[in-house]
């Protein structure tokens, strides 16, 4: 399966082996050098660049203007929007990552009961993945959850006597089950086919065996599904993970008005958005600080997930 | 398996509620394109359209004011430009990377899982910063390529290629053909349903992407459909029937892409099952 250490040279018969290594080795740069330079100029460069600019003031500019050591750093710390901001994120992705694992493994499992029309209900789950967040939040905010009278949400409570909800405007985090059920809607197809690639690698063979020896569903899914499925799992929620800390368009055209973005459910993203795009600061220097905040916070926890994973998997 | 009866019944209950609810928003698109303002307000809660006839659609698109139409544009050739380009470059490198196994392949190795690890988009603020020096903001080169070189595309077609037998390369390097030639006639060919695979969820990812183009489109000429559409929800002039059909027109494509290309991209995962 793993190929050998080295690339064996092209025509073994009649050159010598130092030129064979040596053109080898040309081919080798002449694949990968667009990709390397395009992540050294695009992803490596901006990052160190970025973390300089961190230490600086930088308004409405790009190049560092005055040395301010940690302040972009300590004024951040103590900005109660932005530290809400992060603290309200670890917890929403705590809380979206498991969620959107189950609701993904469970639609594949109960695919899996299905034998006529299958096709048709794993594209029914699959094609939200084609659609933007643009026009999900569109469909979200202008019909199923519009404020006024007749969003399909109000039009429900009301037919039940309740009073009409103002869904994003602020009040109980109404807000929290439209950008959820949006998210879930959007995401969970994707994982799904994931989920279905990963069943499908286990052994038939298995759960037959385990039927003969009276396991029921229950048992056959913990001692069997679950622990076979654990390098989908794996790559599953740290996909999630990934995705959660990335959260930005839902937010943005769910919640943004003509006054501007409201001071709550503002993920990270939105609030680099805002401090160094926005209107007021425009600082790049603070941006940059944040953006190295963010970085290490999901390097952490994909550090930790990592480990969780792993001790599972000892048992 | 055997199932119990009752049990299957449930799974179709289950999953024909479900299919109802995860179709329900695509109908509404429909739905709001096709009504009036008036239909789509009034506090009785419509389901049919009103106004299947309406002539919304080609006022959407040829309205200067709305701007979809060249927004429609720029999409399709940033679109087109960036899923071609991805493919290309992460295939080469994916190859590459699975092939040679030398100290500089190890270190590449470990700065793409690296950027795996830190998406994209959270880096925003740093890339802008780089695009901007470079001058290229609302061009079709700072929409681009800034994103076309994609780690995780370049992950998938080196586990793609760690599995592809060797003794096809070896022979027709035996034939006296170049690396170069050899990869394009042998080697990609025999990995497009990879190909497929990274390319529908490239050209699906470019058409919906948002954040990146609301950046650097600060010209409005470079706007790309998503951008508008954006705006269509915070700008006062705009009705519903207008709103809600520009959303059709722009979900169409990605949808035709999505459907064309699904099964490869089934294909794809199962056979890379992101091991």
């Amino acid at each position: 399966m793993t190929p050998g250490p080295v690339a064996r040279p092209e025509g073994a018969t009649h050159r010598s082996g130092a030129t064979l290594a040596r053109s080898n080795r040309r081919w080798f740069w002449l694949f990968v050098t667009p990709f390397l330079a395009g992540l050294l100029v695009f992803v490596y460069a901006p990052l160190l660049w970025s973390l300089c600019l961190s230490f600086f003031d930088a308004r409405n500019t790009v190049t560092p203007n005055r040395f301010v050591g940690l302040g972009n750093y300590t004024y951040l710390l103590a900005d109660r929007l932005f530290v809400d901001s992060m603290v309200t994120f670890i917890a929403f992705a705590v809380f979206i990552v498991p969620l959107t694992f189950a609701c993904s493994l469970g639609l594949a499992l109960l695919l899996q009961r299905i034998t006529v029309l299958r096709a048709f209900f794993r594209s029914a789950f699959f094609l939200p993945t084609a659609v933007s967040y643009v026009i999900a939040a569109m469909v979200w905010r202008m019909t199923f959850f519009n404020g006024a009278r007749f969003g399909l949400a109000n039009t429900l409570l009301t037919s039940l006597g309740l009073e009409p909800i103002n869904w994003l405007g602020g009040e109980n985090s109404w807000y929290w089950l439209a950008l959820v059920s949006l998210r879930l809607w959007l995401q969970v197809g994707f994982y799904m086919i994931l989920f279905i690639a990963g069943l499908n690698q286990i052994d038939p063979q298995l759960y037959e065996a385990a039927s003969l020896d009276g396991a029921g569903a229950w048992r056959r899914f913990w001692s069997i599904t679950f622990p076979l499925l654990r390098p989908t799992s794996v790559a599953v929620s740290m996909l999630l993970l990934f995705n959660a800390f990335q959260a930005f368009d839902e937010f943005y055209n769910m919640l943004n008005t003509v006054g501007g973005y409201p001071p709550y459910a503002r993920p990270p993203l939105v609030y680099l958005y805002l401090i160094s795009f926005g209107g007021g600061l425009q600082d790049l220097g603070i941006g940059s600080a944040g953006t190295m905040i963010l970085t290490l916070v999901i390097l952490v926890f994909s550090f930790l997930q990592n480990r969780l994973l792993s001790i599972g998997a000892d048992r | 398996m055997r199932r119990s009866k009752p049990g299957t019944t449930l799974a179709y209950v289950v999953a024909s509620v479900l299919a109802v609810f995860f179709l329900l928003p695509f109908y509404v698109i429909f739905r709001n394109a096709f009504s009036t303002q008036r239909h789509l307000v009034s506090p009785q809660w419509n389901w049919l359209p009103d106004a299947v006839g309406g002539s919304t659609f080609t006022d959407v698109l040829t309205n200067p004011g709305f701007g979809i139409l060249p927004a429609l544009g720029t999409s399709a050739v940033v679109a087109v430009t960036q899923t071609v380009l991805t493919v290309v470059i992460s295939l080469m490198a994916g190859y590459a990377l699975s092939r040679w196994r030398t100290p500089a392949s190890k270190v590449i190795l470990g700065m793409t899982v690296f950027t795996l690890m830190v998406p994209a988009m959270v880096t925003f603020v740093p890339t802008f910063v780089m695009v901007s020096t470079l001058g290229w903001i609302s061009t079709y080169r700072g929409l681009i390529i800034p994103v076309i070189f994609s780690a995780f595309a370049t992950f998938l077609f080196r586990q793609q290629f760690l599995e592809f037998p060797r003794e096809l390369e070896e022979s027709a390097a035996l034939d006296g053909a170049s690396v170069w030639a050899t990869f394009w006639r042998i080697v990609v060919p025999n990995a497009l349903g990879t190909v497929a695979a990274v390319g529908t969820i490239t050209f699906i990812g470019a058409w919906n992407a948002f954040l990146w183009p609301l950046l650097i489109a600060q010209d409005p000429s470079m706007r790309t459909v998503q951008v508008v559409l954006s705006q269509f929800m915070t700008s006062q002039g705009i009705r519903y029937p207008e709103m809600f059909t520009g959303a059709l027109i722009a979900t169409v494509p990605a949808l035709v892409v999505f459907l064309f290309l699904q099964r490869w991209l089934v294909q794809g995962v199962e056979r890379s099952g992101l091991k």
